[in-house]
């Protein structure tokens, strides 16, 4: 395998190995928390911890795990830092892990997680595999981010935007307005479109994801034909 | 102080199934179990084996964890202790046991169908739609055999949506519309599939 930089491995994970629009896995999270904003957020979070986790550790121990019971190793692995971060968001995020309800114990089954673990940290350093696992973890909150934002803005006609923050010693998802340094940003940020309430609604996650995925197609097929023009073939 | 829920069904049983056939389908409306959904609904021979194998996953897991929850894990069982943050990890062996069990049952008895699931049997294992019924059966405090009728209807309305969702796709395949082929077109056929399901029970009242 080349070796690559660490800023490579990021960047690969969040276009060339995009998890959800270009491998198309662990859509059941992307599809059913993305209703809003803050519940994007939450599960980003929520992910990129578990992915994190779980890449560093297989990785670290690929050497003495036996390949006939990898697979079993990588949901003990990853079942570890999904029952921690359920526990957590349980005893700090209250209306988080409410609204996220059983996706949280469903990372276990993700099978971004589980192939990464598979198809990367088995069979690379510690350094790479937390490259990658931050890469990946970005692609699919971008995706996870996008979508909810579209569904929110298409949906409600407005977007509120949140952020982690700690105030008063109370850890919670406040308004970014509420934040210092970014009174200027208003909320909910208002759009002059009609709300369509079916884009909350469960056939509207589909519409979004395949019209973004249509659209990502129609600009690969542009760029693809740009390139074949560029070197010669008559299309 | 939390108590165990009987064995025999108390809760009335019709808005249970409907429910999970419908209302709340597993793949339309609480998007679970979407890979093997998006994955193999091109040919409706394999949307058909790899419904009846999760059905037949998803009720035996019903019936194999419920007991393990409630006898062993939750703090009103013989042990005393609360265990629940276990539930998790037990589960996925569980299950994970199971299919492999059915895998050595699928591949003696019917090789071809062996052959075209291919990657995806192994998978049911972490196929969330399974481990989300179990999930969900505990959350919603269920019997034992409402948790049963819960799986087994569950298991229906994938399958249903599975076979409707590969009647729409190989129609779309077959007019080689290269835009709509794989992933997009699947998606878009969700969109059709969910928005009838969900206007429909909009419309009528359970």
């Amino acid at each position: 395998m080349a070796k690559k930089s660490f800023v490579g491995e990021v960047i690969r994970g969040i276009i060339k190995d995009n998890p959800v629009f270009v491998l198309v896995l662990g859509l059941c999270p992307v599809l059913a928390v993305s209703t809003s904003f803050a519940n994007a957020l939450g599960m980003a979070m929520a992910f990129t911890f578990v992915m994190l986790g779980s890449n560093i550790f297989v990785s670290l121990l690929r050497k003495q795990i036996p390949p006939g019971v990898r697979i079993p190793i990588f949901i003990l692995i990853i079942c570890t830092f999904v029952t921690m971060i359920d526990m957590l968001l349980e005893a700090f995020l209250p209306p988080m892990y409410e609204a996220l309800g059983i996706f949280v114990p469903l990372i276990v089954v993700n099978c971004i997680v589980i192939g990464r673990a598979e198809a990367f940290a088995n069979r690379n350093p510690v350094l790479p595999s937390i490259a990658d696992g931050i890469g990946i973890s970005i692609g699919f909150a971008a995706a996870l981010i996008l979508l909810g934002s579209i569904r929110e803005i298409l949906g409600t006609g407005a977007l509120k935007l949140v952020m982690l923050w700690s105030e008063g010693g109370k850890l919670a998802f406040y308004p970014l307005s509420d934040i210092p340094g970014f009174s200027f940003v208003p909320n909910p940020i208002e759009f002059p479109i009609e709300p369509a309430t079916v884009m909350v609604t469960p056939p509207g996650a589909f519409l979004t994801i395949a019209a973004l995925m249509l659209l990502f197609k129609i600009m690969s097929d542009r760029k693809r034909m740009k390139q074949l023009r560029k070197e010669g073939y008559e299309i | 102080m939390i108590e165990t829920p009987g064995l025999m069904p108390t809760e009335s049983l019709f808005p249970i199934f409907v429910n999970a056939m419908f209302t709340k389908n597993f793949l339309l409306i609480m998007f679970l179990g979407l890979c093997s959904y998006v994955g193999l609904t091109t040919n409706s021979d394999t949307s058909k084996g790899m419904s009846m194998a999760v059905t037949f996953v998803m009720t035996m897991s019903a019936i194999l964890t419920w007991p393990i929850y409630h006898y062993l894990l939750s703090p009103a069982s013989i042990i005393g202790k609360d265990l629940t943050f276990l539930r998790t990890i037990c589960f996925i062996l569980i299950i994970a046991s199971f299919v492999q069990l059915v895998e050595f049952i699928i591949r003696r008895f019917s090789p071809p169908l062996y052959k075209s699931l291919g990657i995806y049997l192994p998978l049911i294992a972490t196929n969330c739609a399974v481990l989300g019924v179990v999930l969900m059966n505990i959350q919603e405090g269920y019997t034992y055999g409402a948790s049963i009728i819960y799986a087994f209807a569950a298991g229906l309305g994938y399958s249903w949506v599975m076979l409707a969702t590969a009647a729409v796709r190989e129609k779309l395949i077959m007019r080689n519309v290269d835009l709509f082929s794989g992933f997009i077109g699947a998606f878009f056929a969700a969109t059709m599939v969910a928005l009838i399901v969900v206007s429909y029970f909009s419309v009528v009242k359970l």
